[in-house]
């Protein structure tokens, strides 16, 4: 450790990064995609606080999961949202999604050499109303995919989500095909027991759960308004809607 | 001479007017046009953007402490690894294949990348190393093409392009970048590749391989390699390339991207999984001898594994 004095060589370096914790997810379907994280927050063996949210609704058809370093990701999301902003006030709609995906590459690698420890995924509606998922790496590569999971848990998470979503190694009953796109319960389902069992094998996952859930414009939101405690957060039911549901996980 | 470098020394008298602004609380994040009319957008045009930068003396040695996952696998920013890509020319046009794998450390952090970067109709540029580099400064040279053609009435020859993309990496070379990449395409002067990497290295040739699997697909490319193949075999010598990469190299598999650059711009001719070609080939396709690539039908019942009845049991 670095002492100050000058009996021996010292060597100081500069270690603005910190890892704390938690996974997200998100899944598409064929006109909704669900997003969704866990809200425990800690360094090392401790825990900061049970509730520090990693998922926020950037439009009325977008929804942006951060993890990793927490300070970088709220800094993160800060500026995407004051761009989404401007972008308003310049032409008087929401940026459509493929644009903020190919806006947070620009601004992941306008970092490149002093990258923003995060790992992005973000989710929503297509200008086509299809559900679609983007996933990006620390400075920007990105990629549409159907589902992704990232975070301490993905290597949990992911591998559940490969046999669930994309039905890797299931082979199909004779005569029958595996379905495309899944139903929105089916696919809450999937969601929720990825964050439970994620909780009770990686001890950074746990204390809540927040999933969004956006659905197209025109669309049957499947009966999610059924749903205990979900929550609508969309001004007008004709347009995009997008929807809240929290649950408790493990606090141990 | 190295002007990013210079640009951001910490020695430099630069970095004097850099402090000097860091004082007086000039924001260097955001320029004027990201609050106008056009919204931040349409500014890439206007030259290579901004980079923020770390206030220490080497930024270089900063980035490489946080992300370099060879020096040290703990380190906790994970840049995507691992690749197998290839790029021939023959008599009709080029054939580009890739796999789709991209590593993390031992963990497979997606099968499922695009690693053939589409630049134009025209061009084609492949991924291996950073792959952010790769897809960021492709997609910045597709809008210097773009300007480029809307300059000078004419599409860019594949030469030049590759130029301007190893000029621009060469300007921030020790700075740590990670690129190797074929820019493949068909000018006027016919069918062209370059291999274009982040040490400035920019080579013509008729034939490249490029990626921790690349001396796997050579040994099958090399054998089966002839100016005149025709467009069925040449699309099979492609798929088998990355197929052998796949299967021995374990940084490279899941499924091969195939693409084929002709006179009238590229065509992708499909993606294949890797597996699917070890036990039943890629299928009713041209060009290909029906059946899986794995030897296990070859021998079949005569491996040391499951040997012919009375033989290797002890």
């Amino acid at each position: 450790m670095p002492d100050g004095s000058f009996a021996h060589p010292q060597q100081r370096q500069f270690n603005p990064y910190t890892d704390n914790g938690g996974t997200i997810l998100a899944i598409a379907g064929a006109d909704f995609t669900v997003i969704a994280g866990d809200t425990r927050q800690s360094e090392g063996y401790s825990i900061q606080t049970r509730y520090a949210p990693k998922v926020f609704r950037l439009t009325d058809r977008a929804v942006l999961a951060v993890n990793g370093f927490a300070a970088d990701g709220n800094m993160f999301v800060k500026k995407v949202k004051q761009r989404l902003e401007w972008y308003r006030h310049a032409h008087a709609k929401d940026m459509p999604l493929r644009a903020i995906a190919r806006l947070i590459q620009t601004m992941l690698y306008a970092q490149r050499f002093f990258p923003y420890y995060v790992y992005n995924i973000l989710g929503g509606i297509e200008e086509d109303g299809s559900g679609a998922v983007y996933s990006f790496d620390p400075v920007g590569s990105y990629e549409r995919e159907a589902c992704r999971a990232a975070g301490a848990a993905q290597s949990l998470v992911q591998p559940f989500l490969d046999n669930q979503i994309y039905f890797k190694n299931q082979k199909a009953a004779p005569g029958t095909s595996h379905p495309t796109h899944l139903p929105l319960s089916d696919v809450l389902s999937i969601v929720i027991d990825s964050f439970t069992s994620a909780t009770e094998r990686h001890i950074e996952v746990g204390d809540g759960l927040e999933i969004y859930v956006v659905v197209a414009r025109g669309r049957s939101p499947q009966g999610i308004e059924g749903i205990r405690g979900v929550q609508e957060l969309s001004a007008q039911p004709n347009g995009d809607r997008t929807f809240i549901l929290r649950r408790e996980l493990k606090k141990d | 001479m190295n002007s990013f470098l210079t640009r951001y020394s910490s020695t430099a008298p630069e970095a004097d007017i850099r402090k000097a602004k860091e004082l007086y609380g000039e924001d260097e994040d955001f320029s004027e046009v990201m609050w106008g009319s056009t919204g931040g957008f349409g500014n890439l045009a206007s030259g290579v953007p901004m980079f923020k930068l770390p206030s220490v003396q080497d930024p270089a040695s900063f980035l490489r402490m946080h992300t370099d996952d060879h020096a040290d696998p703990s380190c906790r920013i994970k840049i995507k690894h691992g690749t197998t890509t290839l790029a021939f020319r023959f008599q009709g046009g080029v054939i580009v294949a890739v796999d789709s794998r991209a590593t993390a450390g031992s963990y497979v952090a997606s099968g499922t990348v695009k690693k053939v970067i589409e630049i134009n109709p025209y061009l084609l540029g492949t991924m291996a190393g950073g792959a952010a580099d790769c897809q960021y400064w492709e997609t910045y040279l597709g809008i210097q093409c773009r300007l480029h053609e809307l300059r000078n009435r004419e599409r860019i020859s594949v030469a030049a392009a590759s130029k301007y993309l190893s000029n621009l990496v060469y300007s921030y070379k020790g700075m740590g970048l990670s690129m190797g990449t074929m820019i493949c395409g068909w000018d006027k002067t016919g069918p062209a590749i370059f291999y274009v990497d982040s040490d400035g290295t920019r080579l013509k040739g008729d034939l490249f391989s490029v990626g921790s699997g690349s001396t796997f697909a050579y040994g099958v490319l090399d054998q089966g390699y002839r100016w005149d193949l025709t467009d069925e075999e040449a699309q099979e010598l492609g798929r088998r390339s990355i197929y052998a990469a796949g299967h021995r190299d374990a940084f490279s598999g899941n499924t091969v991207n195939l693409y084929h650059v002709k006179q009238d711009g590229w065509k992708f001719i499909g993606n294949y999984d890797v597996s699917e070609l070890h036990y039943n080939g890629p299928g009713d396709v041209p060009g290909a001898p029906g059946g899986g690539y794995g030897y296990d039908i070859r021998v079949a019942g005569r491996t040391s594994a499951n040997p012919p009845e009375g033989e290797g049991q002890a």
